[in-house]
């Protein structure tokens, strides 16, 4: 959205459209476009140049596996998220709702994620960030904290360490010299990790872009749809399917020509500004593929970013329950607080008692993953209960307050829109 | 450090109660659960066994493991006689639930003793095989209303009623009866007596025919002035209004996760047999394919499965805190509440997924589908947990929130 707009600023300067008399219908003619879909160039990005020459690429070394069951976070996870949740308290929660109103990430927002360092814990000290292990489960528990502010802007704010995270993880030397200092620094690029396609029943591992081999490397063709802030993003980590090796992911800058982004606003997560990227025989070179196209690589990729929507579930779910308890104690009916019937206090029990069960499983799966354990099956399991009982809390939360959860004088109706987002996004975030 | 497996060092007691399971419970569900009222005289040696477990302090399956440990261990990560007990219970469930409920000395009376009793009354009713008795004719969640009587007659307590859904009642030694010391002073007269069956004035009146888990006797007994020992009465003897119930309470939040855990070891049972018919119908579930696009058996299987997993974790997770000493009430309800539903709805589903194959007495589906529907009501029922997570998310008192 920031580059469309921008780009219009040019053409609105333009005296070609005064002498042309057209002022009065572009004018018109904008208004329809912003809400529509605009389609634009991709945003200008900065050149990205390798700063330093690693000789071989950055990992994190997998977490430790101690063989004791625990739910207490370490010291460093409980002052991490207890500084994130301040953050989506004081930041998020206040400005959503004109975010979701306006189709935008409030300015400001993202240069103060980034201070707080959201995303350098994924990337390895060598390459300027704090991390020194995988912290699948710091990820969980700041998408989860950040989420408990509002979803739409927490996936603003961690759309770029998607694609750090990936590039740490399975980056070659090149690549994580040439992008990965960029995210640990103050200026974060803004950036995407696009997997989703506009399609019935879509299947990550079926996806219609195309990548076709060329004599210098790939050439990318397709649209992605619920792209967070394509507008604004600088850098997408894309998914194609590889002719005759099945899905790999391609790193493409956003001004790669035949990039163009679209507005692309949807029911909720209007907070990120979701738009299309569109891929119009865009050439990549060689060093753009991810992890040699390793599938298992790709595989990885799909998992953790489904695991980092089980997250973003459970911060939003309990961002309703915090919600209905004082509402149905304080609303009265019939002479005595609603929380008093047990219609309505079995709901919040279910909320509770669902929201619990998101967590665990969640927690679960981040636990296998950082310790490398497989967690395909942990992931599926958490990702079917975040989706069924997610979207359940958030019809719960509107039916709770009734009339009233049905106006935006209360935050449970976008809470609903934002949880359906859950089980229909791939891609976006990444745990 | 956030982890959620299954401790490392449980390993060798969950092969042990596996290979129990498989090998001691499962050649015999069935037989027993045509023989309603039958003793399975199979378990008397497999007893003695677990008996040994639970000595050598490793817990293992069965309700007499739940006593909280007094010893701390320096305040670092705990993985428990609770953990434990419920890791074995899963896997004694996955066999047969009704088996467990008829292990000699397993009984939830044994659980209020390991709970609640003092060291001396440890040491005296060591061995014991003790059922609970709560339930009457007349009530069933609202144990306040407890009616049998309990009058202290010089070094004895006299008690007088009649006791409903004792399981083990039967066969047990002896049975934990709640009775109250004065009715007119509600729940912080009730109390709970170690009553050893050998005692003249109890009887077991009849034996009741039911849906499942018919491998475990649920007796009816009457007290009929029956006396025991005031030594006999589990925790204090005083009418404290101010704590109240919570001493008799205290033993659920104990022996709720192990209730949970059966139906987390029997929703296992049905989910892994389910599987195996459904692969040999050619329906294998693939965990990164969007459920949708698979087939409709298979994304119905996920959703079970996550329903379990959910189940299972809130599980463990009741135990855990009950290790760390951390208090669990609500947690202990949540795991209760969410198993006790799962495993209702995952075993009639499965019998609907396998069709007759389900449904027929060839396969223990239905067996289990049967005997799953108690674990959503005995150690309170699905709408008792609600209420006790919902009064306390609510900061409600029983009166306001009824």
């Amino acid at each position: 959205m920031g580059f469309g707009l921008a780009a219009l600023t040019k053409i609105s300067s333009s005296q070609f459209i005064d002498k042309m008399g057209l002022r009065k219908p572009f004018e018109k003619a904008v208004t329809t476009s912003v809400k529509h879909g605009f389609r634009a160039a991709g945003a200008a990005s900065r050149g990205f140049t390798p700063t330093k020459k690693l000789d071989k690429p950055a990992r994190l070394a997998p977490a430790q596996d101690t063989g004791l069951f625990d739910l207490e976070p370490t010291e460093e996870q409980q002052m991490i998220v207890e500084t994130v949740r301040d953050f989506a308290a004081e930041q998020l929660r206040p400005a959503a709702h004109d975010a979701d109103a306006k189709l935008e990430t409030p300015d400001g927002l993202l240069s103060r994620a980034a201070e707080l360092g959201i995303g350098a814990f994924g990337i390895p000290e060598e390459l300027g960030g704090f991390g020194t292990e995988r912290s699948v489960t710091t990820n969980v528990l700041v998408a989860e904290a950040l989420a408990h502010g509002d979803m739409g802007l927490a996936v603003a704010v961690l759309a770029p360490s998607a694609v750090s995270t990936a590039l740490a993880q399975w980056g070659d030397a090149d690549q994580q010299a040439t992008y990965l200092p960029e995210f640990a620094g103050e200026n974060v690029p803004a950036a995407a990790l696009a997997i989703a396609e506009q399609q019935a029943l879509f299947d990550p591992f079926k996806p219609a872009t195309t990548a076709k081999r060329t004599p210098k490397g790939y050439q990318l063709d397709g649209v992605k749809a619920l792209v967070p802030r394509a507008s604004a993003a600088e850098l997408f980590l894309v998914s194609a399917n590889l002719e005759g090796r099945g899905p790999a992911l391609f790193i493409v800058e956003s001004s790669t020509s035949g990039v163009s982004v679209e507005s692309d606003p949807a029911m909720g997560l209007r907070g990120a500004s979701t738009g299309k990227l569109h891929l119009n025989k865009v050439n990549v070179g060689a060093g753009a593929l991810l992890g040699g196209g390793n599938g298992e690589v790709f595989a990885e990729v799909v998992r953790l970013s489904r695991l980092g929507w089980c997250a973003l579930a459970a911060g939003t779910g309990k961002a309703v329950l915090d919600y209905v308890i004082p509402y149905v104690n304080e609303r009265v009916a019939f002479g005595e607080p609603i929380s008093h019937r047990q219609g309505v206090a079995f709901m919040v029990s279910d909320i509770a008692i669902e929201l619990e069960g998101i967590r665990l499983l969640t927690l679960k799966a981040a636990a296998r993953a950082e310790q490398g354990k497989p967690y395909a099956r942990e992931v599926a399991l958490a990702r079917k209960l975040a989706t069924d009982k997610g979207m359940w809390i958030g019809s719960a939360g509107v039916q709770l307050l009734g009339g009233h959860g049905f106006t935006k004088e209360h935050p449970v109706e976008r809470w609903y829109r934002d949880l359906r987002a859950v089980g229909v996004m791939e891609g976006a975030v990444l745990a | 450090m956030i982890n959620l497996e299954v401790p490392a060092k449980a390993k060798p007691l969950i092969n042990q109660a596996y290979q129990a399971a498989s090998e001691v419970f499962r050649p015999i569900s069935r037989k027993y659960d045509r023989a309603e009222h039958a003793y399975p005289k199979e378990l008397d040696t497999f007893a003695a066994l677990v008996d040994g477990l639970n000595e050598s302090g490793e817990g293992g399956a069965g309700a007499s493991g739940v006593r909280r440990d007094e010893n701390g261990n320096g305040g670092g990560n705990v993985n428990g006689a609770n953990l434990r007990t419920v890791l074995g219970t899963i896997e004694m469930c996955w066999g047969d639930v009704a088996l467990l409920l008829s292990m000699p000395r397993q009984g939830l009376g044994n659980a209020a003793i390991a709970s609640v009793a003092n060291d001396e009354q440890l040491e005296r009713f060591k061995g014991t095989w003790s059922a609970m008795a709560i339930t009457e004719p007349e009530f069933g969640s609202d144990s306040a209303a407890v009616s049998t009587t309990a009058e202290l007659d010089g070094d004895e307590y006299v008690l007088n009623g009649e006791k409903i859904f004792v399981t083990a009642g039967e066969r047990a030694d002896s049975v934990v009866v709640w009775a109250t010391l004065d009715k007119s002073v509600g729940r912080a007269a009730i109390k709970s007596f170690v009553v050893e069956k050998s005692r003249p004035g109890i009887t077991v009146e009849r034996l009741e025919h039911k849906l499942g888990i018919k491998a475990s006797d649920t007796a009816v007994i009457r007290l009929d002035n029956c006396r025991v020992p005031k030594e006999n009465l589990l925790g204090s003897p005083e009418i404290d209004t101010k704590k109240g119930f919570a001493g008799v309470m205290e033993t659920f939040d104990n022996t709720r996760p192990l209730v949970a855990a059966m139906a987390v070891g029997l929703a296992r049972a049905a989910l892994e047999e389910t599987a195996r018919i459904l692969s040999e119908a050619g329906i294998d579930v693939d965990y990164d394919k969007p459920a949708n696009s698979q087939h409709a058996a298979a994304a119905t299987y996920l959703q079970l499965e996550a329903d379990y997993e959910a189940a299972h974790m809130l599980t463990l997770a009741a135990a855990w805190m009950a290790d760390n000493r951390k208090p669990n009430s609500v947690e202990a309800s949540m795991s209760k509440a969410k198993a006790g539903r799962s495993v209702v709805d995952i075993t009639l589903k499965c019998v609907e997924l396998c069709g007759t194959l389900g449904y027929s007495e060839d396969s223990l589906l239905e067996k289990w589908s049967r005997d799953s529907k108690i674990l959503d009501i005995f150690e309170g029922t699905q709408q008792i947990q609600q209420l006790i997570v919902a009064r306390r998310l609510l900061g409600k008192s029983s009166s306001e929130l009824k």
